[in-house]
């Protein structure tokens, strides 16, 4: 009698479990506040360069503690918060960071180091 | 059996087709979006058609998560812009008018999204204020010019958290929506995350497709 409360017990939790994975979304990227961020930059008058740089600085962090994915677009735009300020050297380093992590973005990235000058 | 049973079956058998021909809606033409299989996509900074001035940049900032989280390489937005103004177009028009060759030699993208709002701000009512965003969208294969899917969705901030979505959008939508509950500071912006989020969504009616990179890729 027990032996099949058991199984019964067993099987409810291993359907519940799975129904669980099923039904929970989940994001394939971890996106922090990468979109306020650029919502700031196109405002301009929000916050400073510094600070939207390292606001996505501190989101990046975050990001790769938990073991997330870092979104499209991400490490062009903070490389260009870093272009912007004159950093060259960060600017051509995070597009190629997003090149690797994305090679869709090749073309682009190469358009702009070959152009991007501050 | 008498004629009279048959008849009666077959006119309820009729009514029943008439209703559910009524509540299926007319299904959208996917085959050339299908075939086209973009990979990456170039959004364009909208056409505004309203006369508030930041509408344009307000969408922009809103389009990646939605179409990334659909499964597609979005063009980092802002580099976009700059790149733009490097060349000196300023205009959304300008940029919209440029070629889908310069286009594709420039950013490498697969289609083009070509967005424009048609309602932004808030509508003065006598009881209470309400912000409206509309927003249509057409996608572009680059290569060929060829037309993919178009698109229009609409928010609003009086609509309340009764339209229900399950999946990724869902989880998107119920965010977006929740930070316009939330504040009415700013409110039009917010409501245009939920309208863009709407239209840019995969796995919605009428939407756009699962791209590579979503695990859903091909499932629609």
């Amino acid at each position: 009698m027990l032996t099949i409360r058991a199984k019964c017990l067993t099987a409810l939790l291993i359907c519940a479990a799975l129904s669980g994975c099923n039904t929970r979304p989940t994001t394939l990227y971890q996106w922090q506040g990468y979109q306020s961020n650029v919502d700031a930059y196109f405002r301009a008058d929000k916050l400073s360069l510094d600070t939207q740089t390292k606001l996505m600085e501190d989101d990046l962090q975050k990001i790769r503690a938990s073991g997330g994915v870092v979104p499209p677009g991400y490490y062009a735009h903070l490389g260009l918060l870093y272009g912007q300020q004159g950093n060259l050297d960060q600017f051509a380093q995070y597009m190629q960071a997003e090149k690797k992590l994305y090679p869709e973005s090749q073309s682009f990235m190469n358009f702009l180091l070959r152009n991007f000058k501050k | 059996m008498n004629y009279k049973n048959i008849f009666k079956i077959l006119s309820s058998a009729l009514v029943l087709l008439v209703i559910v021909g009524c509540a299926t809606t007319t299904p959208i033409d996917y085959a050339a979006y299908k075939g086209s299989r973009p990979r990456s996509i170039l959004v364009l900074p909208p056409l505004n058609n309203t006369p508030e001035v930041s509408a344009s940049y307000s969408v922009l900032s809103y389009v990646t998560q939605p179409l990334s989280e659909a499964g597609y390489y979005v063009m980092p937005v802002t580099l976009v812009a700059e790149a733009f103004k490097e060349n000196g177009l300023t205009q959304p028009a300008d940029m919209h008018a440029t070629s889908a060759d310069k286009l594709r030699q420039i950013f490498g993208a697969d289609a083009v999204l070509y967005l424009s709002i048609t309602q932004y701000g808030t509508v003065y009512r006598v009881i209470n204020s309400v912000s409206v965003v509309s927003v249509e969208a057409k996608l572009v294969d680059l290569k060929t010019g060829q037309q993919l899917w178009t698109g229009s969705a609409s928010a609003s901030s009086d609509e309340g958290q009764s339209q229900q979505q399950g999946g990724v959008a869902g989880l998107l939508l119920s965010a977006v929506v929740k930070q316009v509950m939330g504040t009415v500071l700013n409110q039009s912006h917010q409501v245009a995350g939920v309208a863009t989020t709407r239209l840019l969504s995969a796995g919605l009616p009428k939407g756009v497709l699962y791209g590579p990179r979503s695990p859903n890729y091909g499932k629609d």
